[in-house]
């Protein structure tokens, strides 16, 4: 690989209060990778995405976006952000505006695109995601599925190198998390870099190219998922991913 | 016959002090207005000193009665500038409501979900685009029930300044009532057209909330 | 600091009279204000259709016009019909009815806020009405209305204010004849600006503590005012 990785973590740590949440995790993303990270809940992988976009600042460690060290004091974190988009649990869409607001907001007032420029770019990113008749739908309109495709065009809508998704799926009635799935596995597709914390092992086994295993702060072992569904290297791993297959496993076999 | 021309006249001259009312209302409210939208936004998102600085205000303000904060202004105004009684006593007034009015705006700012803010800093919006274009439209929305209040009682407290004399409806009702000698047909009358005006206003804000309401 | 005391020597016998009479003013307007509250209020939820109407006519008109305006028709007004009220009884009377109807809404919300499952319950194990207001609703309403009651209880020293402008020489009233007579407006309206702080911080205290004391898990409720 001649270019830079997308994204490069060295060494992270975090702690909150007393506990530390992060401890001592370091890898990297390249280009058009699509990474998944997996874990019992609690520990640490939301807190890591938001380190990653500085949401939440790291008490140690380094980390590059492209060849750029964010962590290095004196960065501008709002000019970085607009690189790294990011797809929230809770979608976050901002309640007074339309979809289509929603997804040129971050086009005109920190792009500082025109408007009509914005409004074409935003319906086609509504368009990518296959919303483009809610265009002027309020997020209170809108169902589960709907509100985080718009999320994730308002995230595109600012051309990122690298898209964060933490559990995007998680807060979504079953019915409806296929469809974000669906635009989640066509961006993949297009060439997208993304980071994704999920519990969808279906996604993980199909769309990832490695798949990192994260418990108590620590990575446990990372690798393809086919690697790591069906030969892992630890004894945890394989307990882990054989627990969770097991119940994903049987629910897709009843859906088929 | 004469006894209603009378009232008549009476009514037409307490109308005319309609204007002025409305007018220290207005006045009041748009000062409290902009002196609020300030100190809450400095309470919820300032440094140290200026969230100091801001709660210090609205607690020693909302402490003391509005008719003593318009005296103290009224005279600490009249000191310095060459204001008329309408003028001072309006802005005295608006002073003293943007205490209220921070309170009731720094509620509405803490309603706003948090998410809003991580949403819009995640796409690169710097902290003062995030309150200006996130968050406080929809402060201002959640708002306006709490504010619809506060609107009401400075339109009541406006009776206030017929004190330093700017003849607004009260202080033309006791003119009145000291021409005719008929006291309780002039303050009954002020009494009935302040009532209107309150209820008047409450049923704008009423639609204005109806309109704005947002749906989370 | 001289100074001090001789300005402290001068005004303060008068200003300590007249925190008294704010003081009792204070009381009296709100336990008037409870015993036409309350009643307001259960008259409001609880009422056939005209003792409803008359409950929402006299809150909807106490709040609906100014304190001054009242005080002013009690004061100066009534004589005209008869009645004659010396300022003082004006300035109770009317400072406790306004108060009442601010009072009524806030136990209004407090009963609506019990719940109607609450009244099921009572009379399903054969309480009457009655029975059930006393010994089930209004007991959790009051423990509800309180945060609101407390902010109406601080708030009440400040709205005796106004009374200084039908001649009753409370607080305010002190200071403006002071002010008249020592020529220093400013000064004294400072220092009645200070004791109202004072007041009001004393009454912040004795009603936080007082709600700590009756504390209830399980019924909060909160309700804004000054």
């Amino acid at each position: 690989m001649s270019d830079p990785p997308i994204l490069h973590i060295e060494d992270l740590y975090k702690s909150y209060q007393d506990s530390e949440i992060i401890k001592g995790i370091s890898f990297v993303v390249q280009e058009k990778e699509v990474v998944v990270i997996i874990g019992p809940s609690g520990t640490g992988k939301s807190t890591l995405l938001r380190c990653i976009n500085l949401l939440t600042r790291p008490d140690k460690g380094k980390i590059w976006l492209e060849d750029q060290e964010i962590t290095a004091p004196h960065t501008n974190v709002d000019k970085i952000r607009q690189r790294i988009g990011m797809v929230f649990q809770d979608f976050n869409l901002f309640n007074h505006m339309t979809a289509l607001q929603n997804v040129t907001i971050g086009m005109t007032r920190v792009l500082k695109m025109k408007s009509t420029e914005a409004r074409d770019k935003g319906m086609w990113e509504l368009e990518r995601v296959g919303l483009s008749e809610k265009a002027h739908q309020y997020p209170a309109q809108l169902s589960g599925g709907q509100k985080q495709r718009v999320a994730i065009a308002r995230a595109l809508g600012m051309n990122p190198h690298i898209m964060l998704f933490d559990e995007p799926t998680s807060a979504l009635d079953p019915e409806l998390i296929g469809e974000v799935l669906g635009v989640m596995q066509k961006l993949a597709e297009e060439g997208m870099t993304m980071l994704v914390v999920t519990h969808e092992m279906g996604f993980a086994r199909e769309v990832s190219d490695r798949i990192i295993f994260m418990e108590n702060g620590y990575i446990v072992e990372q690798g393809p998922p086919k690697k790591m569904f069906y030969n892992p290297e630890l004894e945890r791993t394989r307990n882990f991913l054989w627990k969770i297959t097991e119940l994903y496993g049987k629910q897709e076999e009843k859906e088929q | 016959m004469e006894f209603l021309q009378n009232l008549l006249l009476l009514f037409r001259y307490l109308i005319a002090g309609t204007w002025v009312t409305l007018g220290v209302t207005a006045i009041a409210l748009s000062t409290g207005f902009g002196v609020g939208i300030l100190l809450a936004t400095f309470r919820v998102y300032g440094g140290a000193m200026l969230r100091t600085i801001a709660a210090l205000y609205s607690l020693v303000i909302r402490a003391v009665p509005v008719i003593v904060v318009i005296f103290i202004l009224y005279f600490v105004i009249a000191r310095f500038v060459d204001l008329s009684p309408f003028l001072s006593g309006s802005l005295a007034l608006g002073i003293a409501s943007g205490a209220y009015q921070s309170e009731v705006f720094r509620g509405a700012i803490l309603s706003v979900p948090p998410g809003q803010m991580l949403a819009a800093r995640a796409i690169g919006m710097s902290r003062v685009k995030a309150i200006r274009y996130i968050i406080l439209p929809q402060a201002l929305r959640l708002s306006i029930p709490p504010w619809s209040n506060e609107a009401a009682i400075v339109l009541k407290d406006s009776s206030l300044v017929y004190v330093i004399g700017v003849a607004e409806i009260l202080r033309r009702a006791e003119y009145v009532s000291a021409r005719t000698l008929q006291p309780f047909i002039a303050f009954g009358a002020a009494a009935l057209i302040y009532f209107s005006l309150t209820f008047l206003t409450n049923r704008a804000l009423d639609w204005l909330e109806q309109r704005y309401r947002v749906l989370m | 600091m001289d100074n001090l005391t001789v300005y402290l020597q001068r005004v303060g016998p008068d200003l300590l009279e007249g925190m008294i009479i704010s003081l009792e003013l204070t009381l009296v307007a709100l336990s008037l204000g409870v015993l036409v509250g309350l009643p307001a209020a259960l008259a409001r939820v609880y009422g056939g259709t005209w003792v409803r109407r008359l409950a929402i006519a006299y809150i909807e008109i106490f709040r609906g016009t100014p304190l001054l305006v009242q005080l002013f028709i009690a004061y100066y007004g009534l004589p005209d019909l008869g009645i004659t009220l010396s300022r003082f009884t004006a300035a109770f009377i009317t400072l406790g009815l306004n108060s009442g109807a601010y009072q009524a809404e806030y136990f209004r919300g407090a009963i609506q806020a019990v719940g109607s499952g609450q009244m099921i319950a009572a009379r399903a194990i054969g309480m009457t009405r009655i029975q059930a207001i006393r010994y089930i609703i209004l007991p959790q309403a009051l423990r509800l209305v309180l945060p609101a009651w407390s902010n109406e209880a601080i708030s009440m020293v400040k709205y005796t204010a106004v009374v200084f402008l039908i001649a009753v020489p409370d607080l305010m009233g002190k200071a403006k004849i002071l002010a008249g007579r020592y020529f220093n407006p400013i000064e004294m309206y400072l220092t009645v600006a200070l004791i109202y702080i004072f007041l009001v911080a004393v009454a912040t205290w004795l009603m936080r503590t007082v709600e700590n004391k009756l504390q209830t898990p399980g019924l909060e409720l909160e309700v804004e005012r000054h």
